[in-house]
Parts: structure tokens; sequence; C-alpha cells
């Protein structure tokens, strides 16, 4: 017996000076494997085309459409209504800038830490010689750097995060998780004093409080609170460099790397 | 209204607008990248499989060389490519993925050792060199000799675009997202950039570059049932149709992938099929040995479709509430596999199905993925019509998959024509200095803003844009599909041009101030529905089945008349496009041949000797292609 769903929908246009706050109700029939994709945009095409809401590729992999349902940030695609009550509520994310209902601007947002992070591998490419065979790798550590780089960037572990929510500048997990990306490639250049320059701050490592609710959320399941803390351990063993002896030093850092727990 | 100036104005920031915008930025001229939404939401981000170079460094590929991924890739195209950019492409791409190794993508490397690989669904033990361990690894594709496809687990896509799109934060790129592009500045002659529309706001603005590159990528919204993300309406190739100059290339060719994912066409990737996984029938029968007995599963996308079709035409299909389909099934691969090599598709599969790939099978039918045809380019990527305007990647027609093209082919034409052609456009900003005029930049922008106050004043009782376009898309699946005949692609026709002129009287139903979602689509659908008749129209011309055009009533390959391409016009005003042909290609170094799999009979062509020499060689190539 399929059910009758209740949406209730945060409306709001920042461009209409008519416009104000509200939370709006549309009722839906589900259907067998109905996800919040399927959903919204049946309301869109049959109920109200004027509703805010980003989607792209509709299979998980591009991170457009998060939003917080039912209190909890998550992306709408693969998002199965059977998992949820008959009544469910959309909001937008916050912390990112609202364009208008569910739709907020991370793009912006994270091309700014993107540009303060330098996330780009820091490397010559006039070294690049076209007729060379590429320059080695292990696998194993090839996996391990895909592993960091599969984040989608929808903004769920921002929007999640206490910290965020509290201070503007605070860079958040996913941009941490970058910098990590960036910190077991070889190919990137940057030494331990780099990183510390660009995260080792409280908008970087030092700001997190700890809540986890980041990993929690991530639809990506990338293992955000483990990037923190070898983050966290490289900026302190390098803070403390000239005075702990260099052999003590080399253990501690060479245990861990991104995968092992703490 | 707000006006840009930049050297390079990039319609699009996936793979291919940001691998031609980083060549630009790096030689130091100022880029614009436009995009719908932020650059890594781009539909490049979803391909999980690979791209395609010839590096043999993988045991599975010794042997390989560019001359062998050139034969595959003519051979794939059923002869329908331009050779000489096929040459150019199968050079190329192994630098191309160096340097992307370079940039810092993480491709999955040789692990020196036995391994356990598939090949039709059986284990085989293969050893890699000890002195090849930690370059670039490759796995099996359809339609290919060699494994040769380079990959990240199954986030090629997601891995090579944020490299990407690190390098254009690098090179200083700028990246103006949620825009779109809605009409060309041109003087008739010469593109001077865009009018675009601001997806925050609905402000129009203008965008003046002395060279313009389009590369939206494709247009598979057309269909109901499509692969492809929702942004992939066609915008690029609807401003250059709409010029009236710029035609589009063999929009007739439509490429179906065997597995699509039951209800929500969703991809799974080919590498599940290369890695080791069967098709299987309502009875748990693996036909496709009986149909393709060398190839099986890895015959081209376009026969394996075609097989998949016929044999549920026979009754073997597995009933469902949303149709018929087979099943995909990678259980024997073991969970390890699943998990890490695929696990894109496992997590598809238990997010958006409910099934467990690792003990259940997948549901999957052909379902519309991509488009080989595109904005008419020449072979350093300039479009026809319009100097200074430049297209790359599926959005192009550049025209390497001819009639049909190989899984890991269209990835790594990304960023190989974005090399290559973003090397072009380099040289052609070197030596050319524009006069932007006040007249085209004002014919365009009130072209753009008469439609929008059309649109508005129609309001509701005017024709709902949701309503015409679900229309399109049903015609589209019933009559342009993988099988097509005379009489289905009339009729067909005759119902997108009915749906074409009503889309002149699209209201809002729900008006709001600032940006709609609504008017978004609306100002699409007209467009949408040209690029729905070029390629109907095209196909009811077309009598001959070359690659994924099949025609039922020409079952032949007619090399003898249709041994070229076609270019579609849209004159202003007119509810059909006017078709010209040229040849396929300046020179045929394979000779046209029967490509090893699919069947099929051939009527020949009778080529003069010169279009089968090589320009700059002594004699006449006979490399044939390997029999397989």
């Amino acid at each position: 017996m399929s059910r009758r769903l209740h949406l209730e929908i945060f409306r709001y246009n920042p461009l209409d000076p008519d416009s104000v706050p509200r939370m709006q109700s549309f009722y839906v029939n589900e259907y067998d494997s109905m996800t919040l994709f399927i959903a919204l945009n049946l309301i869109r095409e049959e109920q109200d085309p004027g509703v805010q809401f980003d989607f792209c590729c509709r299979a998980g992999i591009c991170g457009s459409c998060g939003m917080v349902i039912n209190g909890r940030p998550g992306l709408a695609c693969h998002t199965q209504t059977r998992d949820l009550p008959d009544h469910i509520v959309l909001h937008p994310l916050p912390v990112f800038k609202l364009i208008g209902d569910l739709s907020v601007d991370t793009g912006t947002w994270f091309r700014n830490v993107g540009k303060r992070i330098e996330a780009w591998v820091h490397t010559d490419d006039t070294a690049f010689n076209p007729a060379d065979e590429e320059s080695r790798m292990e696998n194993a550590l090839a996996e391990q750097i895909f592993e960091l780089d599969r984040c989608v960037e929808c903004g769920c572990c921002i929007a999640a995060c206490g910290t965020a929510r509290m201070r503007e500048d605070f860079m958040g997990a996913a941009t941490i998780n970058r910098v990590a990306r960036f910190y077991i490639d070889p190919r990137d250049k940057r030494s331990d004093d780099d990183y510390y320059d660009v995260i080792g701050n409280d908008e970087g490592v030092f700001g997190c409080m700890g809540l986890l609710g980041c990993e929690d959320v991530c639809p990506k399941k990338i293992p955000l609170q483990d990037q923190l803390g070898i983050m966290r351990r490289m900026l302190a063993l390098n803070s403390v460099k000239g005075i702990l002896p260099k052999g003590i030093l080399d253990r501690l850092r060479h245990k861990g790397c991104c995968h092992e727990k703490h | 209204m707000q006006i840009f100036h930049t050297d390079l104005l990039c319609i699009g920031a996936g793979l291919a607008g940001e691998r031609v915008a980083v060549e630009a930025a790096m030689a130091g001229f100022g880029v614009t990248c436009l995009s719908i939404v932020p650059p890594r939401r781009s539909h490049s981000s979803a391909a999980q499989g690979g791209m395609q170079a010839a590096l043999g460094n993988a045991v599975m590929g010794k042997g390989d060389s560019p001359d062998v991924h050139f034969a595959d890739t003519v051979k794939g195209s059923d002869w329908g490519c331009d050779q000489e950019v096929a040459r150019i492409f199968a050079d190329t791409a192994p630098i191309v993925m160096r340097e992307m190794a370079h940039w810092g993508v993480p491709w999955n490397r040789v692990v020196a050792g036995t391994h356990t690989y598939y090949k039709g669904g059986k284990p085989f033990e293969a050893e890699e060199a000890a002195d090849k361990h930690g370059l670039i690894h490759a796995r099996a594709f359809g339609g290919t000799a060699k494994w040769r496809t380079c990959y990240t687990a199954d986030g090629t896509g997601r891995a090579v675009l944020n490299t990407l799109d690190t390098k254009c934060l690098q090179y200083g790129v700028s990246i103006h997202d949620r825009t779109q592009a809605e009409a060309l500045i041109h003087d008739g002659t010469r593109c001077m950039g865009a009018i675009v529309r601001c997806l925050k706001t609905g402000q129009l603005m203008a965008y003046l570059a002395r060279a313009t590159l389009i590369a939206t990528g494709g247009y598979g919204r057309i269909y109901r049932a499509t692969t492809n993300a929702v942004i992939c309406d066609g915008g690029g190739q609807i401003i250059a149709l709409d010029t009236g100059l710029v035609p589009m290339g063999n929009m007739e060719a439509v490429q179906f992938h065997p597995t699509g994912t039951v209800p929500t066409d969703i991809l799974v990737t080919e590498g599940c099929r290369g890695d080791g996984g069967t098709l299987l029938d309502v009875n748990g029968y693996r036909f496709m040995p009986d149909y393709e007995p060398d190839k099986a599963e890895l015959a081209s996308r376009d026969v394996v479709s075609r097989r998949m079709i016929e044999h549920m035409r026979k009754g073997f299909g597995v009933p469902s509430p949303y149709g018929e389909h087979l099943w995909l099934d990678i259980r024997h691969l073991g969970e390890r596999h699943i998990t890490t090599k695929l696990r894109e598709v496992y997590d598809i599969c238990t997010n958006f199905l409910g099934v467990d790939p690792i003990h259940q099978l997948i549901p999957v039918r052909p379902t519309h993925h991509y488009s080989m045809g595109g904005v008419r380019v020449d072979k350093s990527g300039a479009a026809y019509g319009l100097s200074g305007l430049f297209s790359a990647g599926e959005s192009a027609c550049w025209d390497m998959h001819g009639f049909n093209r190989l899984g890991g082919n269209s990835l790594a034409e990304t960023v190989v024509a974005g090399s290559y052609i973003g090397k072009q456009v380099v040289q052609f900003l070197q030596g050319t200095e524009v006069d932007f005029s006040s007249a085209a930049i004002r014919n365009a922008h009130s072209k753009v803003a008469e439609r929008i106050a059309r649109i508005e004043s129609n309001g509701r009782s005017g024709e709902n844009c949701f309503t015409l376009r679900n229309a399109m898309q049903d015609v589209m699946m019933e009559h342009v599909g993988i099988f097509r005949n005379e009489a289905d692609l009339t009729a067909g026709v005759e119902k997108l041009q009915t749906l074409l002129e009503r889309s002149a009287n699209i209201g809002l139903q729900a008006p709001s101030r600032g940006f709609t979602p609504e008017m978004s689509m609306a100002l699409r659908l007209p467009g949408m529905l040209k690029l729905a008749l070029c390629t109907a129209y095209g196909a009811l011309m077309r009598t001959e089945s070359r690659g994924a055009h099949t025609r039922e009533d020409y079952p032949e390959r007619n090399d003898r008349d249709w041994l070229n391409r076609t270019l579609a016009y849209w004159a202003e005003g007119e509810t059909l496009p006017t078709l010209k042909y040229e040849d396929a290609s300046p020179y045929f170094e394979i000779p046209p041949g029967d490509r090893g799999y699919g069947g099929g009979k051939i009527i020949p062509a009778d080529l003069p000797p010169e279009k089968l020499t090589v320009p700059g060689r002594p004699a006449p190539h006979t490399a044939t292609p390997e029999k397989q």
C-alpha cells in the first residue's frame, strides 16, 4: 500500500522584497524506489514550477543536491523516501549563501577555500617532458590519494559542523580533507611548514571542536575525522621539531597514514 | 547590462572546457569559464570507467600502440569517423595521460607479480612485468584489441576533473558558475562571445571574447531514459545552431549504453563487463556468446545494446513494473573486487536500487547514453561557419567517433581534444584581434530579452514547458530509438514539428521575481526540439545502418551512398533542418572493411586511389585491421 507523502519545503526568494521565509506543504503519492529527486521533480512539474532546488547527476556523484532532510544534511538524490517517515521536512543547507528555497551557493564557498589552501599539486609543470614515461607511483598510494579525492564537495560536512555555524572563516572538514590529499601526494612539493601556514590555526585544524558531525553525515563515507587527526599530529610534531630528538619524531611521523585509526 | 571581457570564453567547465581553459591560461591568456553548476559538479564527474590511451604498460596491453588504438577507433566508428582526427587522437592520448599524472591524477598503477583477472566471466592469471611496476595500469573495455583504458578505481571522471579544476585555480581561470549562455554574439562571420543568463538572479549579461569555446557536453535530455545528467540539455549546440551558420554533424548517431539501471537510468560502468561481468536473461541464461561468439559481452556498445533488445523481443526479458529488462551479473567477482574496483557500482546498486550486487543480480536495459553528433568542427576544433568559435568534447562533432564510439574514448577525448584544441586556440589568440561590434551585442541581447518578455507575457495561458518536454522525450524514445524505420521516423518528425510550433507559445505557470527555474526550461525547450528534429530527420534521411544508427528497413551498411557525414543547418523560422553532406574522412588510412563483430552486410564503396593515400606518406598505407 503506497503512502501519501507530506513534503514540507522551505520557501524564500531573497530577490523578491515581498517574499517572506516560510514552510510550504506539498503532497505526493509514493512509488516503489522513489527518491527525493523523483518527489521534488514531480512537485516542480505538476504543482509548483517555481520551487528552487539543485540536481545534476542525480546519481550521488556530483554533490549538487545537498539539503537538510528531516534535520540531517544529506544528498537528496540517494535518499529513498521509504527510509523516511511520511512527513518529510526539507531545508537548505546552512552556512552557505541562500540562492532561493532549497538552493545554496556552494560553488563560491568552495572556490574561496580552494584559493586559501592553494588546492593544487605544487609541482614544476615546466618539468613535464612528453617523451618521457610517467613518474612511477605505488598503486596502494594512488588508491589512498583517490580515497580522499572522492569528495564531491556537497557541503553536508560543513553544514553539520558546529564551528562552521559559529565562524565564517572556518575551513571545515572537506577542506582539511583536501589538504590531507595533497599532503600524502609525493608530487606535491610543499613542506610541513608550508602546510602549517595554511591550516595550522583555528580557521583550520585547531578550530575543530571534535563533534564528529562531519563524518557522520558524509554521503561518500570519507574518513574525515581521521584526516583531521593526521593533519593535527603532523602540525603538532612540526611545531616541536626543534625540541624532540629526530629519531623519536621520525618514529611518530611514520606512524599513521590516511586510513590508520586513532 | 553588465559586460565582461576576456581572451577566451569557455562555455562549459567540464573536462573538455577546463582542459582548453588550462592550456590557454598557461599560455598567459585571460580565460573565463561559464558553467551551469560549479565545475566539479559537471557531468564529467560521473564518468566511472576510464580513458583509452595506448601506453601498453599492463600485461594485457602488451604490444599496444597508437596504431592499434587508431584501428580500434576506426572500426568502432564503423568507418564513419574522420581518420585524420582519429589519428591525432590516438597519437596524442598517451602523452596527455602522462601529463595528467604529472598534474596529480591518482591513476591506478601496475603492481608487479601474478594477478587474477577476468575475461568473459572466467578468471585467469597473468603476470605484470617487474619493469612496469608503478606505471599507469589499464583495464579492458568493449571493442578494443588490448587492455588500454587508464582508470582511477571507478571514479576516473571525478579524479581527472578534480585535478583539472585545481589547475584552473592555480592558473587563475575565472569561473562564473550558475550561468547559462543563451545566444552567441556574432556579426555573421565572426563570433565575439555570448549573451549569458545568471542562474542566481535571472539577469542577462554580455561576455565579450576574442575566442569562444563550446564545451557543454551532450544533449541526452531530449530522450526520456538517459544516463545524462539533468544539465545535459544541449545548451551549447542550441546557441550554435541558432546562428543559422554553424551546422551540427551526424546528429542521427546516438549511442545507447547496454547497462542503464532500471528504473533510475543511472549508468553502471562498462568496467563491470570489462572486469568479467555477464548478461543474463529471464532464465538466468548467458545469451551474449550465442550472438557474438568471440567478443560476447565485450562487443562494442551498439552491438551489445541491439543484441539485448533482440533477445528481449524473443521473449527472454524480465518483466517488471517499469518495463522489461535483463540482468547484469557481477556476483562472481567477489566482495573485495566489487567494493574496491567497482565501488561506485556497489554504491549505485545499494543506494538507488536496493540491490546488493555481491549477492544479487542488477536489473539493466539499454539506455540513451552518448551523442556522437554535435557542433561540427574541423581538426583544429574550429566550428564551421563562424571564425573564433571552437568546440571540444561531447558537444562537438570533431569527429573521431563516427557512428559509434568505444567506451573509454569519450572521456579520453575530453582531455586529449582539450589539450590539442587548446593549443590551436592559443595559436588563434596569438594571431587575432577583434573589434567588438555594439550592433552585434545589441542584436544578440535583444533576441534573448524579447524571448524572455514573450514567455513572461504569455503567463499561465501559454503552453506548459514541462508538458512539452515530456512529450518530446517520449517521441524520441518511441520513434528515434535503437531500431529505426521509415514509418516511425516520419511520424516522429511530424510530432516534433508540432511540438516545436507549440513551443513558440510557452508561458510561465509560476512567475516570480529574479531567477526562476521554469524560465530556464522555457528558454531551453525550442532549441532542444530543434536538436531532436536534427536527430530524427537525419535518421530518416540516412537509409542505411551504420554503427549505432540501425534502420530495420535498410539493414546493410551502405558505403557506396552513405560513407559521409550529415551536416544539419537551421534557418530561422523553419520547422526542419537543412541537410547537407560531406565526406566522412579526407582519406582512409584504413579502407572501409568489416568490424569483426556485429554482423551485417556491407555495400562497398568504389574509392579512388587518392582517397586511400595518407598525405605525407610515400605509398598507400596497407595497415588493415587485425581480425579479432
